[in-house]
């Protein structure tokens, strides 16, 4: 085998071996979050606000994570309860890219300011993403 | 990053893994129903994701073999300009899987120097994935997710400029 791919493989099994406990811990969590909150839960929380709303969409949206696919589904329930398509949005948005749960797994690997400020500014623009998505597609 | 401070680092790693696994033991006790279910997701979570585990660890071997810290500056260092930036989105847009299972790579890509605004942008639009846009239109319509993943792009890019200006760029 060529000695560089030799090398690298050894790195990059390090890189993972490095990351392992973090990524275990943070799926363990997340699976208790999964099973400790019940979903019905999530629907009472809104306002029909739409400002509030969106930081209560993106607030859940952060503190909840998982599959897309899930929020989603939770999204779509959320519409047919008659929460705003702004609310909605945030959190489909949050979801995906502010982690609450996988904080202290990014400040371990990616640095803490780098993660506190990404998370953060990931959170104000799920509020201000959503209300310019639902202000455009009201336009069209 | 010295010796030492590597090993400190490791041990930081195991510390928090052992603590929630303090956390599950005290679960356990307090709230034993809680147990089983817990750990049933937790396996169907390592299921989904053992493929794409593989994936980022080959690519990690790639990235490794024929990437040097050269020219990863000259790609996606500080003059990476606008080629960087629409690398970071459409990465971030095809790649698959939890965001956390990036962080390994993010972090072995950040230690080559990478611009910290675009790894910002990369994970901001792994919210936009083709393979799952049919769902959404399915049940949010068309329209509203063809804008919201061209929002969410052109977001990405400020969000990624505004964690540099804060951060500052990775030497």
């Amino acid at each position: 085998m060529d000695k560089k791919l030799k090398h690298a493989i050894k790195k990059s099994a390090k890189a993972m071996y490095k990351a392992l406990p973090i990524l275990l811990g943070v799926i363990l969590l997340i699976s208790l979050a999964n099973t400790l909150i019940p979903k019905s839960i999530y629907s009472s929380l809104f306002s029909k606000n739409i400002f509030l709303d969106s930081i209560i969409g993106s607030a859940l949206g952060s503190i909840l994570a998982g599959n897309p696919i899930t929020s989603y589904i939770l999204g779509g329930e959320f519409l047919n309860q008659g929460i705003s398509l702004v609310a909605v949005t945030a959190f489909i948005v949050a979801w995906v890219t502010v982690g609450i749960v996988q904080l202290p797994a990014e400040i371990m690997l990616l640095g803490k300011k780098f993660a506190i400020t990404r998370n953060i500014t990931a959170f104000v623009f799920s509020t201000i993403v959503a209300i310019i998505t639902v202000v455009i597609v009201g336009l069209i | 990053m010295n010796k030492t401070e590597k090993k400190k680092q490791n041990n930081k790693n195991w510390y928090f893994l052992l603590a929630v696994i303090i956390i599950y033991v005290v679960i356990a006790f307090l709230k034993p129903d809680i147990l089983m279910p817990s750990l049933k997701f937790f396996l169907e979570i390592i299921k989904k994701i053992i493929l794409i585990f593989i994936l980022i660890f080959i690519l990690l071997v790639i990235v490794n073999r024929f990437m040097t810290p050269k020219k990863f500056i000259k790609y996606f260092g500080k003059k990476s300009g606008a080629k960087g930036w629409l690398v970071a989105i459409i990465g971030g847009t095809i790649s698959t899987g939890p965001l956390f299972l990036w962080y390994p790579l993010l972090n072995d890509l950040k230690n080559h120097g990478v611009r910290t605004g675009l790894i910002a942008t990369f994970l901001y639009n792994r919210a936009v994935k083709p393979a799952l846009l049919p769902l959404m239109i399915f049940y949010f319509g068309l329209a509203y997710t063809i804008v919201l993943a061209v929002v969410m792009m052109i977001a990405s890019l400020f969000q990624g400029l505004i964690v540099e200006k804060i951060v500052g760029v990775e030497k």
